[in-house]
């Protein structure tokens, strides 16, 4: 079980609880404005970007190549930007804070 | 060869040099090929603009044969973003429970139909008819209006013998205006009536304006959705087991779906005009000529995907660019993605296998590249 916390654009905070499953299907299913993840978490549409909190970085690691790829065109991408549909739901992540991006 | 499968026609030019010319009635265009520079140009819309001529962007070039800009995609930032905020919302519907109850429900019926049947031609008998019903759950308007579009064949802004044919687009263009004349009259719950009452910027969309959404809505979604229904199929002919699979695990659909758009990639290119002197793959581009940026070839560079010419339906991380890529990507790929999602859990419920009688290959001719993109026809039985 894995506590995660998306802050929106307009500043609602939303937490969730995941126990499976990618983040960016944690927030589709529970409709968090601005992850839309339209291709369903194969990397390909860059609709589930966050930022995360600079102090959980470590928690969640940085992108792989091809995910890097992706952010490396997005307008929005800073130094902590992840595709959530690439940061798998576990213990590890709990109690991280990500803003999203869009 | 089979039915299924389509060649990278790009592999030796994007290799060795990244880029080639296309010539296009007089309006040559720098095709370019590998994926990090298709997407790198396609991300660099204030060197590369869509908001050129109308018709320009497009290949071939439709400067000869329309005068109306097509929205959004023919619009440039800053009013780009306007547009597009107006209709993002209008082609997310598909995602709703109930927009994707009726989708099922049409795709159900027609796949019904086709297994009682001994043998069918997908393209016009499948893939048209599908196309055209689900564009009227996007446009929110009665069912029954499909069967005038279906009637007017598979290619409404092209004849068999040549890509631009004026006459036929204007078939389309005639039938929009009036269509749009009967949203004023009598104002529905349709996309018309919805953009006749918008306001982008504080000014009313103009007539023209609505006209220009509604040929890219109709325009967008024909070819490049008939191509990936009837590709889809001839894939699955030649691959029952992955029907199988796909029933014993649908949480493979939506990986399915991305790969099938990744290797089928029904839309080849899309054009830029450089607003100034630039340069790609250390070539120089001149300010006011066209770039193309070539997806299909992108999607097959060995750099990003691994046996890119293998269809790998569970295929993980797939950066395909299919559905463009930056500000303009796709405005219908909720609705495409969803069409294929509900056709291929339908498929592999109610289908066990497929018997490819005749083919006949549509290739594109590119000039130096001859590329298959579809079939001008596809015979096949299905089976319970």
């Amino acid at each position: 079980m894995a506590k995660i916390t998306f802050i929106t654009s307009d500043n609602e905070t939303i937490t969730l609880e995941g126990t499976s499953g990618s983040v960016m299907e944690l927030a589709v299913n529970n409709n968090v404005k601005g992850i839309d993840g339209d291709c369903g978490g194969v990397c390909s549409c860059a609709t589930c970007h966050v930022h995360v909190a600079p102090e959980d970085f470590a928690k969640t690691g940085g992108p792989e190549e091809l995910e890097n790829d992706m952010l490396e065109f997005d307008d929005l991408t800073n130094e902590y930007s992840r595709l959530s549909c690439q940061l798998q739901i576990s213990e590890a992540l709990d109690g991280i804070v990500l803003k999203v991006a869009k | 060869m089979k039915v299924s499968e389509f060649p990278d026609a790009f592999k030796k030019e994007r290799e060795e040099k990244g880029y080639d010319s296309i010539e296009d009635q007089n309006d040559p265009a720098m095709m370019i090929l590998g994926h990090k520079d298709v997407r790198k140009c396609a991300h660099q819309w204030q060197t590369f603009q869509s908001g050129a001529k109308p018709g320009r962007i497009v290949i071939p070039s439709e400067v000869n044969i329309r005068e109306t800009r097509q929205i959004p995609f023919e619009v440039d930032p800053p009013e780009h973003k306007s547009y597009r905020n107006l209709l993002e919302a209008w082609f997310k519907r598909p995602l709703n429970e109930d927009y994707k109850n009726q989708l099922t429900t049409q795709i159900e019926s027609i796949v019904d139909e086709v297994l009682n049947k001994d043998a069918i031609e997908v393209v016009g008998d499948f893939s048209l008819p599908l196309q055209s019903r689900a564009l009227t759950l996007l446009l929110n308007i009665p069912y029954s209006e499909a069967d005038l579009w279906i009637s007017w064949g598979t290619h409404v802004f092209r004849s068999e013998d040549t890509a631009l044919d004026a006459d036929k687009a204007n078939i389309l263009y005639n039938y929009i205006d009036q269509e749009i004349d009967k949203a004023i009259e009598n104002p529905s719950e349709s996309l018309y009536s919805q953009l006749l009452n918008s306001k982008v910027n504080g000014k009313k969309l103009t007539k023209e304006e609505v006209k220009g959404v509604m040929i890219l809505t109709f325009a967008g979604g024909r070819d490049t959705v008939i191509n990936a229904v009837t590709n889809s199929i001839a894939y699955f002919s030649e691959h029952p087991n992955s029907l199988k699979a796909l029933k014993e695990n649908p949480a493979m659909i939506n990986k399915a779906v991305e790969e099938l758009v990744r290797y089928f990639t029904p839309l080849t290119q899309m054009g830029r005009v450089a607003t100034k002197d630039a340069e790609v793959c250390e070539h120089a581009v001149k300010a006011d000529s066209r770039i193309a940026l070539n997806w299909a070839s992108a999607n097959r560079d060995e750099r990003v995907f691994e046996n890119p010419n293998e269809v790998v339906l569970d295929r993980k991380v797939n950066p395909h660019l299919s559905f463009g890529f930056g500000i303009h990507n796709c405005l219908g790929a909720t609705h495409a993605r969803q069409i294929l999602r509900i056709l291929l859990a339908t498929l592999s419920k109610k289908v066990t296998s497929i018997d490819v009688l005749e083919a006949k290959e549509n290739i594109e001719d590119l000039g130096n590249f001859k590329r298959k993109v579809g079939f001008d026809s596809l015979k096949v039985q299905f089976n319970k």
